[in-house]
């Protein structure tokens, strides 16, 4: 197989390929939009084109990311299937794209959920449809984008890019408090990520500066790329804890970590379904994502200095915890679920900033776990609200009589949420709390008793969603879920068993880049890196 | 790791044996469940149109009248009758043709009502599972064959004796940084003592159920949920790591979530099972942080390479103590014990197969077998293995209390079962691990057959009180009474059972109580354990109290126990004039269990005979099997002491003349024949009521941690705090507020009139000229 | 010679500017920043003398604009008493935040 790829070029094209189809998609359906609008064409038979292009073209990126899974190297610790060309030579910046053990699921994660996604808006949007979807694919070229970059400047290009398109799904798509959550979701985000762009002008210059001192380029313009900064970026030490805070501000909104989260609820609850799935599924790696690929090796003394990697653990086992009673109170169903991934990125914060190659790995199958539960938990509160146009618990009930197979399907997703063994979410959370156990004992057990409360939350909902008296008149006659929405319902679950049974192959390909990762932040090979760290506890 | 690899390298005593095909015992129920789940799904499964914003407008399919009718017959007859061939038309119209000579208007009453049923809900409730038959081949036959296949793998292992465990490794399920995780099975004696155990008491209990579960429109989904919990207790018996083995832990607690709830329009249902998990999931975080103190201190899970490591280690290190601690609170959730066991109780809303497989004979013993199963932590760490007896003596003398007066059938078995949990704590506390196992395996036989004949019992209740119409509590035992007539086999069955838990020979339940009982004697001298101390008492003193309480729960046991026969099989009948004379006894797929389990529960005992009574056959052959798995671990906490023979049969001729005081006692005294039915039943006071109220720890709970802590999260860190503090004044406030008030300043200054701002102009102009000037 | 000419500008620049800073009329105010430009129109061709030609090449390029600037003005002017219907410009504050 990685023979046959590497034969077509597999490895030069298939980045730039993925990245940019999206974009061309989504110009090809605005275009097609504006010829129908102008020609007086309205209504469902003219918007065809524009689900099934839109459609076609995620199920093509699906397909065609499924290579990634055998061209990469699972052994290599670096970059691979790399790109490179100058972007903006004046200012040093390239477009410089590749994918290590770090980004690769999370770039399969995107192709594999666009696809679903896209289809839980097929039969529920109905006006500008178009745009919808065109919306979509922009914002698919900027998450692959995050995930792909290898330059501070595209970096923060894609993930600025990303909040355009989603302000106006929620905007202009979502529900009655729309633009509230909309304008919320955009200045906080937008704000949070102005100090990284500072930040990363600062660095840019910086690098240029060093790289030019040390002879390396003929003039002292700026250079973005990541492998430069990590070599010839030395900050001081008061340099390097603005800068973290400045990177922090960013990637912190959009984790969410207590106390930057209130935007979260907002967003997700006026938020079309398929604005959800992506928001929670993709949206909020991209601040981890941020976290591990920038923080972590470029600020290395900080994230171990005394007390403020703590301070972030702490936050992160905090909000854990906190945003977990919360969720245990909620009326609203998708609120909760909001909550939820508040708590559950919380697990990976406690992974990410305990810097051990276990907590990493489980860091990174948190992100990829909480994506899929989240992601098959909020379609289904929008086949709920579909069906009934109401997401409060209290009006359902009992559904599992008349939907015997959407509740299997919720049970399924919550079992993941709470991390049972057996499923996804188990390998994630378990990891991390372990990984965590060796560097902050006590934090981690505080952490550890989240579980009793995530088993609390979901399972509360739960059973108020399909258990307890079918008393309610309206429910008595509501549909099990239809082929399409099964179609999108079997391949995440069917994905949340399997690799909850079998992650050997993910953790696998994603162990190279982490240990790496920890030597490089701890200046030691891991073993000793550990027993160091040992030592000073 | 060294042992486990040498153990695996193919040597083994055991390779190529039917012992390699123990995979296929934990993989058969799985199988089971897959196809019994795919069953359910069809059967349940109607995909909706394409747009669910269309609704079916069309009427529901009318259920064919044949059924309904045979259905209407079927209820009336009791289940035993052959139906009448009378049409629907004569039904409806009131024509008195049905059969068996019972009132016409009454079949008429029960069709309309099925009739209605079926239309009220918009389902059509088919009388019986579509795929009946199907669905109990798979689900019996699949545990029937893993029951052969792992009786098969103990005669091998009969044969070879091994004295290493075999380790069969499959696949790599997790590997990170220092952690590797194979997925493998660890076959040694006490996991397939176990197996046999689960398989075949399952095996009954599936049998049982397809008697017991016939009628029930979810058939298929309740073997899939039963399979699949077979599936998960084999892997938590037979993995070879921590890990391996909290995939079974938690799957068990999550079929015994979905089989609780298993009739979920009752809202008590889904709480109790919800209940269960969440309590289970209390002791799961102790399960956790033990694993992490092991991965980070011995840099293993398996359980060769900690119990290694923890023998290596001197006796009562903190690190040790405190992951004995951990891993117990973990056994106190999954085995019901204090402060945890509240979850028990209320699991009796299951079906009562579930309750007899589940919360009796296995999952509730887990906690059991995972003490055993590191026999080595506990070695090392005596003074939590004191915790792990003071436990389990205080619980069983607690749940023995509460059991005097509950009148609900399964109440009853179910506070026995979180005391007889209490004795097997008791026994693994003072390092008696084989008086453990031993009293583990009698409990599932004699508890399971209580279960299944107050299953039996209730199944009666129930189709009687369906054919009068009635909607008493068909659980209580005011409401029963006299059932000896009715239900001779199970009357005598249950007797035997009560016998045996109440400790008389020769049954099952005595030689293993008699042997914890005995074990806590004399390790009370001369052990480890004597000489480690908790709480400032030396460890002496707690074992002799822990004897006395042990006896008194004895004393205890035999009274409720004796109590629940007499008021459920003698006495008078409760039941009602109408209803008695539908009560009879189950079918044989019912009854042979209860019957296989009898003998189980008589012969039991000879699976280990003390020395003292060598003449009923061989001396202790669980304790020999056992030796290779527990006795240097219980040589290390208990070792050292012996009873004299003299002694011993003190003790024993004690323990015997408590029971036969307790039976005798609660023969005399109790009185069956002044019982009411529970609706004319006045209400207990004092302590009786406090009894009865379970010491109202439920509420407790729920007054000082449920909702404080739920009134905290919403008014407190909810609209207080997130929404209040952080929310509106933080984000709103500052991010929001703030510059709209600069804002709102600003535009003060703009008053609209040219001269305003021509004037503004001017001071402005001669401000700029000065400065330049003056400077 | 130049400096009377000066004051004499500058005079006529204070006289124009207080009657722009106190006056309500729109159309006296109007009249106000014509002689203020008269004003400096002085003051150039009073420089030219210093200069050369180009303070009065340039007074009469000022003349030029003003006369359309006073074209315009005046429609401004118009229009605002057409909208208003006063001339005052007290009531004139559309622009008020």
């Amino acid at each position: 197989m990685r023979e046959f790829l590497f034969s077509v070029g597999y490895d030069r094209w298939i980045l730039p390929t993925l990245l940019f189809l999206p974009a061309i998609g989504a110009l090809l359906t605005w275009f097609h939009g504006i010829y129908e609008y102008r020609a007086g064409h309205v209504g469902r038979s003219y918007e065809g084109f524009a689900r099934w292009l839109p459609f076609s073209i995620f199920i093509v990126e699906f397909v065609l990311s499924l290579g990634l899974w055998w061209a990469y190297d699972p052994s290599g610790a670096v970059f691979q299937l790399t790109s490179t060309w100058d972007w903006i030579p004046d200012w040093g910046v390239h477009m410089s794209l590749g994918i290590d053990g770090i980004s690769l699921f999370l770039v399969m994660m995107v192709t594999f959920l666009l696809p679903i996604a896209v289809l839980s808006g097929w039969t529920s949007i109905d006006r500008a449809v178009h745009s919808y979807h065109a919306l979509f694919l922009v914002l698919t070229t900027g998450m692959l984008g995050v995930f792909m970059a290898r330059d501070l400047i595209m970096f923060y290009f894609f993930w600025e890019l990303v909040l355009v398109p989603m302000y106006l799904i929620i905007g202009v798509w979502g529900g009655p408090r729309r633009l509230y959550a909309a304008t919320k979701f955009f200045l906080y985000t937008f704000l949070g990520s102005l100090f990284m762009l500072v930040a990363i002008l600062y660095i840019g210059f910086m690098v240029g500066d060093a790289m030019y001192a040390a002879g390396l380029t003929p003039t002292d313009r700026p250079n973005f790329l990541f492998e430069n900064a990590m070599a010839y970026f030395t900050p001081s030490g008061t340099e390097a804890f603005w800068l973290f805070l400045a990177f922090f501000a960013a990637f912190a909104v959009k984790v969410p970590l207590i106390p930057f989260h209130t935007w979260l609820p907002d967003a997700h609850v006026e938020a079309p379904t398929e604005g959800s799935v992506d928001l929670a599924a993709i949206l909020l790696k991209m601040g981890t994502y941020g976290f591990i690929r920038i923080t972590l090796p470029l600020f290395p003394g900080v994230v171990l200095h005394s007390w403020v990697g703590k301070v972030v653990i702490v936050l992160g086992v905090v909000g854990i915890i906190y945003t977990a009673l919360i969720a245990l109170v909620q009326e609203d169903w998708k609120k909760l679920v909001a909550y939820s991934s508040v708590s559950h990125m919380g697990f990976a914060i406690l992974g990410i900033f305990t810097v051990t190659t276990v907590g990493l790995q489980g860091a990174m199958m948190v992100q990829l776990a909480h994506g899929l539960s989240s992601a098959a938990l909020f379609l289904m509160i929008g086949m709920l609200y579909e069906r009934r146009h109401t997401r409060m618990l209290s009006d359902f009930g009992g559904l599992a009589r008349v939907m015997p197979l959407y509740a299997g399907f919720l049970m399924i997703a919550t079992l993941s949420s709470i991390g049972v063994p057996g499923t996804f979410g188990f390998v994630g959370e378990f990891l991390t709390l372990m990984g965590g156990f060796g560097p902050v004992p006590m934090l981690t057990v505080v952490a550890t008793t989240g579980v009793i409360l995530s088993a609390g939350y979901m399972l509360w909902s739960v059973q108020r969603i399909i258990f307890n008296p079918l008393d309610k008149a309206e429910n008595k006659r509501l549909p099990d879920v239809n082929w399409r929405e099964a179609g999108m319902l079997i391949p995440i679950c069917a994905m949340i068993i399997w690799i909850g049974i079998y992650p050997a192959p993910l953790l696998r390909r994603m162990e190279p880049s982490l240990s790496r990762l920890v030597e490089q932040v701890h200046g030691v090979p891991t073993s000793a890196a550990v027993s160091r760290v040992r030592e000073a506890r | 790791m060294l042992l486990q690899e040498a153990a695996a390298a193919g040597a083994h005593p055991l390779a190529g044996t039917a012992a390699e095909w123990l995979w296929l015992v934990i993989l058969l129920p799985l199988l089971g469940a897959a196809i019994n789940g795919f069953l359910s799904t069809i059967t349940g499964w109607r995909p909706g149109p394409f747009d669910p914003d269309f609704h079916r407008t069309g009427e529901f399919p009318a259920a064919p009248a044949s059924t309904l009718v045979e259905r209407a017959s079927r209820l009336v007859g009791g289940g035993d009758v052959a139906t009448g061939t009378s049409g629907p038309a004569t039904l409806v119209t009131g024509t008195h043709s049905v059969a068996d000579g019972t009132d016409s208007q009454y079949v008429e009453d029960v069709y309309e009502d099925s009739l209605i049923e079926a239309y009220d809900e918009k389902l059509e409730a088919p009388p019986r599972h579509r795929f009946l038959p199907l669905v109990s081949v798979v689900g019996v036959g699949t545990m029937a064959i893993a029951f052969v296949i792992a009786v098969l793998a103990f005669l091998a292992m009969v044969r070879v004796s091994p004295e290493t465990p075999l380790i069969r490794n499959y696949w790599t399920w997790m590997a990170a940084g220092g952690l590797d995780v194979a997925v493998s099975l660890h076959v040694d004696q006490l996991s397939i003592v176990m197996t046999l155990v689960i398989t075949g008491v399952g095996t009954l209990i599936h049998l049982f159920s397809t008697g017991y579960m016939r009628d029930d429109r979810s058939y298929a989904r309740f073997f899939a949920y039963m399979n699949l919990f077979v599936f998960f207790m084999l892997v938590l018996v037979l993995g070879s790591s921590y890990l391996i083995m909290f995939i079974g832990w938690e799957g068990v607690g999550v079929c015994s979530y979905l089989l609780i709830g298993f009739w979920f329009t009752e809202e008590a249902n889904a709480d109790a099972g919800k209940k269960a998990f969440i309590v289970n999931r209390i002791g799961d975080v102790g399960f956790l942080v033990a694993m992490f103190m092991m991965f980070w201190n011995f840099h293993t899970l398996d359980f060769m390479g900690v119990n290694a490591a923890a023998a290596a280690l001197p006796i009562g290190t903190a690190l040790v103590t405190t992951i004995a601690l951990f891993l117990f609170m973990a056994c106190a959730g999954k085995s019901a014990q204090l402060p945890l066991y509240v979850w028990l109780p209320d699991a009796m809303a299951g079906p009562t197969p579930v309750s007899a497989l589940i919360h009796a004979a296995t999952m509730v013993t887990a906690g059991v077998y995972l003490v055993v199963r590191s026999g080595a932590v506990f070695a090392a760490a005596p003074s939590a293995s004191l915790v792990v007896a003071m436990i389990g003596t205080l619980t069983a003398l607690f749940a023995a209390l509460i059991g005097l007066k509950q009148w609900d059938i399964k109440k009853v078995l179910a506070y026995s079962t979180i005391s007889q949990l209490g004795y097997m704590f008791m026994a693994v506390g003072v390092g008696a691990y084989t008086a453990g196992v031993f009293h583990l395996v009698t409990h599932a036989f004699f508890k399971a057959l209580l279960f299944l004949g107050a299953g039996s019992v209730i199944f009666a209740m129930h189709r009687a009180y369906h054919v009068t119409g009635n909607h008493d509590d068909a659980q209580d035992m005011r409401n029963m009474g006299g059932f000896r007539r009715f239900m001779p086999v199970t009357w005598a069955m249950m007797w035997i059972a009560t016998l045996a838990i109440s400790g008389i020979p020769p049954f099952a339940g005595f030689f293993s109580k008699d042997e914890i009982l005995g074990s806590v004697f004399a390790h009370a001298t001369g052990s480890t354990l004597a000489e480690a101390s908790l709480l400032g008492v030396g460890g002496s003193s707690w074992l002799y109290l822990f004897y006395a309480l042990g006896l008194l729960t004895a004393l205890i046991t035999a009274v409720y126990m004796t109590r629940m026969m007499l008021y459920t099989f003698h006495g008078p009948t409760r039941t009602g004039e109408v209803e008695s004379r539908h009560l009879r006894e189950a079918p044989w797929t019912m009854t042979v269990p209860v019957v296989v389990l009898g003998l189980l529960s008589i012969g039991g005992g000879w699976l280990n005979i003390p020395e003292l009574l060598g003449m009923l056959g061989p001396v202790g052959r669980l304790e020999h099997w056992l030796d290779p798995v527990v006795a240097s671990a219980a040589e290390r906490l208990g070792g050292g002491a012996a009873l004299e023979h003299a002694l011993e049969l003190t003790l024993i001729a004690i323990a015997i003349a408590i029971a036969v005081v307790g039976i005798v006692g609660a023969v005399v005294l109790l009185r069956p024949a002044r019982l009411l039915p529970k609706a004319e039943s006045p209400r207990e006071v004092g302590i009786q009521a406090l009894l009865a109220d379970k010491f109202r720890v439920d509420e407790l709970y729920d007054r000082f941690i449920v909702q404080p802590l739920l009134t905290a999260s919403r008014r407190v860190l909810y609209r207080g705090l997130d929404i209040g503090i952080i929310d509106r004044i933080m984000v709103v406030g500052f991010g929001w507020s703030l510059p709209r008030f600069l804002a709102y300043l600003g535009s003060r200054l703009q008053s609209g009139l040219v001269s305003d701002y021509a004037w503004v102009m001017v001071v402005g102009v001669i401000l700029v000229l000065g400065v330049f000037t003056l400077r | 010679m130049i400096v009377e000419s000066l004051f004499f500008s500058a005079l006529l620049f204070v006289v124009g500017m207080v009657g722009v800073l106190t006056r309500r009329n729109v159309l006296i105010i109007f009249m106000s920043v014509e002689l203020m430009l008269n004003a400096v129109n002085l003051s150039l061709v009073a420089f030219s003398t210093l200069h050369g030609l180009s303070g009065q090449v340039f007074a009469i390029l000022v003349m030029t604009v003003a006369a359309a600037e006073a074209a315009v003005g005046l429609a401004i002017v118009i229009a605002v008493f057409r909208h208003f219907q006063t001339a005052d410009l007290m009531n004139v504050n559309l622009l008020k935040g």
